[in-house]
């Protein structure tokens, strides 16, 4: 226990939280690094997994970029960008690294929930006369939905998860807090940065799953 | 030595560098493979009869699965740093952190798949006199099977590209290669470790899918073409 209340006491160091390797900076760089990351990676993944779900075409491809994805050390890459011209280029070898990491979850579940809708829907509004797109806009995508956003979420996760291993290669974000403490064997600091981390990925997958519900919510409203 | 050494001026491919450190490569390649088999092993060896105790006792599925999918919250790094008082700077302390990853996996998709075995096949299975530990062996852990193993390819594949950041406490496989190549900027050797973890997680999807295939011939005689 004794181990837990040194964290605690490490966090509620005021001084811990200010300067240039404060708490406040390193959050701000993790959340700036992990943000930038997803809403990239979204918009590549996104819009190009709905509509091959659409489609019903390049399965295989879904499926295999997302096998492909899981292989990739960010580690590794991280680590070739820094030997690279890009270790000048501030936090785009993080970002970068992590729009590689976070595309192919969201690509495979905007594919997977596009084509899971069911079949005798899509035949139903396409005799009723509505085009590609109406169904598309219409069917497919509120009914996919619940699985695009369970995509959206463990992206999100991970990546917040995985942006600390930015700090192993000199990067910025909430990591360093854990590689400073692993440097100087203070424990409690890296609990305390670990804390941090899991907090703040807990935080963004309430703030995702609140941010569905009120959407969901909306929609309803607007529908009746 | 008539021609420049690729070593000396630092190519990202470099022949003699594979040459001279053959054996360095190696090594890590072994210590990688090493890491992953015993992490995936151990994580499935615990959860499966998690998942089998989740299946019996539904009370206990919110601590299960809450439990695994917070430990798949902690990053990796600070996963590391926190086993470290208990197992100091060796091998266990990795394949343990890996082990707590795979689960989540693991996990999951063990319940899926006994919950995708159809409920008539199990009543037939029961009403021709099979008890629940027979049942369990011969009728819903095969049918299981499909799904069972693609969540030991996910695992699989994931702790190979995970192990790199054992490479913290010196116990990364080819991991340690990267990081040792990083202040120096050697980029061969930062290639060839990369790209032969890569090679690792590819090879291993491959062996995993065709070990699928061999343990489940039923399924491939469903999809054969003209099958339908």
């Amino acid at each position: 226990m004794g181990v837990v209340t040194d964290a605690w006491a490490w966090l509620t160091t005021g001084a811990h939280w200010t300067g240039e390797d404060g708490i406040g900076q390193r959050l701000a760089e993790h959340v700036y690094v992990s943000g930038a990351a997803l809403l990239i990676a979204s918009a590549l993944a996104l819009p190009l997994g709905l509509w091959l779900g659409h489609l019903g075409r390049g399965g295989a491809l879904a499926v295999n970029v997302s096998n492909v994805g899981r292989a990739i050390p960010v580690f590794a890459v991280l680590a070739l960008f820094m030997v690279s011209p890009l270790r000048n280029a501030g936090y785009v070898p993080t970002v970068v690294a992590l729009v590689l990491f976070a595309m192919p979850p969201l690509l495979t579940n905007a594919y997977v929930g596009v084509r899971e809708v069911d079949r005798a829907a899509v035949r139903a509004a396409r005799g009723m006369g509505m085009t590609g797109g109406q169904i598309f806009r219409r069917v497919e995508l509120p009914l996919a939905r619940p699985v695009v956003m369970t995509g959206i979420r463990s992206a999100a996760v991970q990546v917040v998860a995985t942006a600390t291993v930015a700090a192993m290669v000199g990067q910025g974000g909430l990591g360093r807090i854990i590689t400073a403490g692993f440097a100087t064997y203070d424990t409690a600091q890296v609990v305390a940065g670990a804390v941090l981390v899991a907090l703040l990925a807990l935080l963004v997958e309430g703030v995702l799953v609140a941010a569905d519900r009120l959407f969901a919510h909306d929609r309803r409203l607007t529908e009746r | 030595m008539g021609a420049p050494n690729c070593l000396v001026t630092n190519d990202w491919i470099c022949g003699e560098y594979l040459r001279t450190r053959g054996e360095e490569l190696t090594d890590a390649l072994l210590q990688h493979v090493g890491i992953t088999v015993a992490s995936v092993l151990i994580a499935l060896a615990v959860a499966v009869p998690l998942a089998l105790l989740v299946r019996a006792r539904p009370r206990f599925a919110g601590p299960v699965l809450g439990l695994t999918t917070l430990l798949y919250t902690v990053p990796s790094l600070a996963m590391f740093s926190l086993l470290l008082p208990f197992f100091g700077l060796s091998a266990a302390l990795v394949v343990t952190g890996l082990v707590l990853y795979a689960l989540t996996i693991l996990v999951r998709n063990t319940l899926a798949g006994l919950a995708a075995v159809p409920a008539e096949t199990r009543e037939a299975a029961r009403g021709m006199g099979y008890g629940s530990l027979r049942l369990l062996w011969q009728v819903e852990l095969p049918l299981a099977l499909p799904v069972l193993m693609a969540g030991i390819r996910m695992a699989t594949v994931s702790t190979i590209a995970l192990t790199t950041v054992g490479s913290v406490v010196g116990r990364g496989g080819l991991g340690n290669l990267i990081e040792d190549a990083l202040p120096t900027f050697f980029k061969a050797q930062m290639l060839a470790a990369s790209v032969l973890c890569v090679l690792l997680a590819v090879t291993a999807d491959l062996l995993l899918l065709g070990l699928q295939r061999l343990l489940t011939p039923w399924a491939r005689i469903r999809t054969a073409p003209g099958g339908e």
